[in-house]
């Protein structure tokens, strides 16, 4: 186990050659080794502070100058008279984050689930380069993918027939977009852009439970659901908690697939067909003619600062639980 | 275990059959997203079309083509990733020698795992008021700083990971030989090299495919990148901005640029997966 021939070819004594140099040669490459990977991993770490420090003291003039909860509750955003109330994005942002939510994250679930529990170790070498090369696609091909596929669907059949069967009962789902471009749409799109991301994190986690654990299940007599049942969720309750979150976050951020087929409409949507605006949204649309109107910049780095929050506090919660799960030897 | 036979047996097939259900259809409905924009991009694509950047008329249906945004988005993608592994090596490096068990690889670890999940149009406004500040407009150098910040998490954390995986006794061997911890970096970066490699082919297709980030950051041109200090198309952004054109024509070249841009990043993706299998081979486990 020495680190001699790590390559495998040729006669090479890596290792070994660099211990025969002279002292001070050593330690001076030390030197210069240790304060190179010192610096940088503290700017790493500074890095975020950077960011968050700029984007508060660019958001300040608004932010610490209107209440904070007339920023996240007043639904008037009129920038040319002085208004900034983010409610509308806001309301946005959750409605589109809570449908893909809603409509991935059972599935992925289970997917993973199955994937973890229930198929051999050849197919799972098979799904998952798949699950990942999925996971890479970037968000403007999904987007387009929505504006091709989506959007028409949902417009020409999904919108029309719910409204029809059961929008009388649940007002939630009345159609008075005709468009087919709204909340639902990029919700859906959305749902399966994180889809892949929660199956792969999730999986993960699962095949990370001990065999023990299952062994034992089954010796006390428990079928094969039974004990997925314990490995999914009792101990690896956690991890999936965190695949959640993560899911969340890249769903909660997520800008230009949402652009794409949110409609950006800054109206209080009265049902999921209609359009909408989420924060993100705002900011990609609206920044680049900030410089004409006083607070506006402010106003706009006010929703990247309630991004960053959402995303830090998420984090956290994700690393905690994760954290929580290595630490009875659940990963790794 | 109280619960009758019967339902416990039923219970045992119907679970996996909803499972397998839900995987089946999110299959389905994901892989016509790969049919969906090979199909409508197979269409349009021309050798034309990768071949020029944009003549007059362009966005009105001119002649022309998208090299432009291939060339930008390479330059964009590649020089983000040299900076981002540039940084990402010692940081590593440092995070399993000198601070190996310490609190500030745990802060480190906390504060990449934010910087992942952040949303790139953050970073975009966060390096659009920096290069204000310096009194820079829109460049590839701006873009490329922007997509330094997004993918150097994905790059260094993927690194860690791989990092991770190499055994205590092999580390501690090195240590016993009398090395210092700069020469156990050097054995541990020759045992990861293969993750690494993975890493940055990942951070790669991640930057080349990231529009929201350059958004403000990079700007868009008709021309082809010249000079650091010029803005610089992006094939995400020729994407999002032809496609809210009203010509069909316009609209054709968005979905070519879509094929073009998915093909880049599945080649990466792919290319990630052989290095990782085939050199992992020469690692001691």
């Amino acid at each position: 186990m020495l680190p001699v021939e790590i390559t495998g070819r040729g006669k090479r004594e890596s290792g070994l050659s660099r211990l025969r140099q002279p002292v001070p040669l050593r330690r001076w490459r030390e030197l210069v080794g240790s304060s190179l990977m010192r610096g940088f991993s503290l700017l790493v770490g500074v890095m975020l502070l950077v960011i968050s420090l700029t984007l508060i003291i660019r958001a300040w003039p608004v932010l610490g100058h209107i209440p904070f909860s007339e920023l996240l509750f007043s639904k008037s955003w009129n920038p040319s008279q002085g208004t900034f109330g983010l409610g509308v994005f806001v309301a946005g942002t959750l409605i589109v984050t809570l449908t893909a939510m809603v409509l991935a994250v059972p599935a992925a679930i289970l997917s993973a689930i199955y994937l973890a529990e229930y198929t051999s170790q050849r197919i799972r070498l098979l799904f998952k380069p798949v699950v990942d090369l999925l996971a890479g696609i970037p968000s403007v091909v999904y987007g387009l993918w929505g504006i091709l596929v989506v959007v028409p669907v949902v417009r020409e059949t999904v919108a029309p027939w719910l409204d029809q069967h059961v929008g009388e009962s649940i007002p939630l789902v009345r159609n008075f977009n005709p468009t087919g471009y709204g909340l639902f749409s990029s919700g859906f799109v959305l749902a399966m852009m994180i889809f892949p991301i929660i199956v792969s994190v999730s999986e993960e986690v699962l095949r990370s439970v001990p065999d023990e654990l299952r062994h034992a299940l089954y010796s006390v007599g428990a079928t094969k659901w039974e004990v997925t049942q314990v490995v999914a969720f009792r101990s690896a309750r956690g991890g999936l908690l965190a695949a959640i979150v993560l899911g969340l976050s890249r769903a909660i951020g997520e800008t230009l697939a949402v652009v794409m087929l949110v409609g950006n409409v800054p109206q209080v949507p009265r049902s999921l067909f209609d359009g909408g605006y989420t924060l993100s949204g705002l900011i990609a649309n609206t920044y680049g003619e900030l410089m004409s109107i006083p607070l506006y910049e402010s106003a706009l780095m006010t929703a990247a600062v309630l991004l960053f929050l959402i995303i830090l506090i998420a984090n956290i919660i994700a690393r905690v639980f994760l954290d929580r799960q290595i630490a009875r030897g659940g990963i790794r | 275990m109280k619960r009758k036979l019967f339902v416990r047996a039923l219970l045992d097939k119907v679970w996996p059959a909803v499972m397998l259900l839900c995987l089946l259809g999110a299959g389905f409905v994901l892989s016509s997203i790969l049919i969906a924009i090979t199909s409508r991009g197979l269409r349009s694509l021309s050798w034309e079309m990768i071949s020029t950047p944009p003549q007059r008329a362009f966005y009105l249906g001119g002649a022309g083509g998208i090299l432009n945004a291939i060339a930008g988005s390479l330059c964009l993608a590649l020089g983000a990733t040299t900076i981002a592994s540039l940084v990402a090596i010692p940081v590593v490096l440092y995070m399993h020698t000198y601070g190996k068990g310490k609190r500030q690889t745990l802060l480190i670890r906390l504060a990449l795992d934010v910087m992942w999940g952040m949303p790139s149009i953050v970073y975009g406004a966060f390096v659009f008021t920096f290069i204000m500040a310096v009194g820079l407009r829109a460049s590839l150098l701006a873009g490329m700083l922007t997509l330094v910040l997004v993918s150097l998490p994905i790059l260094t954390r993927t690194f860690d990971e791989v990092a991770l995986m190499v055994p205590t006794d092999l580390s501690e061997s090195t240590l016993a030989l009398g090395t210092t911890r700069t020469e156990l970096a050097g054995m541990l970066l020759r045992q990861t090299v293969p993750g690494l490699l993975a890493g940055i082919f990942l951070a790669f297709a991640r930057s080349i495919g990231d529009g929201a980030s350059v958004l403000f950051t990079a700007g868009y041109t008709d021309s082809m990148p010249s000079s650091l200090l010029r803005p610089v198309a992006s094939l995400p952004l020729a994407i999002f901005f032809q496609l809210s054109t009203p010509f069909p024509e316009v609209q054709a070249r968005a979905h070519t640029a879509a094929l073009v841009l998915t093909a880049i990043i599945l080649l990466f993706g792919m290319l990630a997966y052989v290095v990782h299998a085939h050199l992992g081979r020469y690692i001691i486990r």
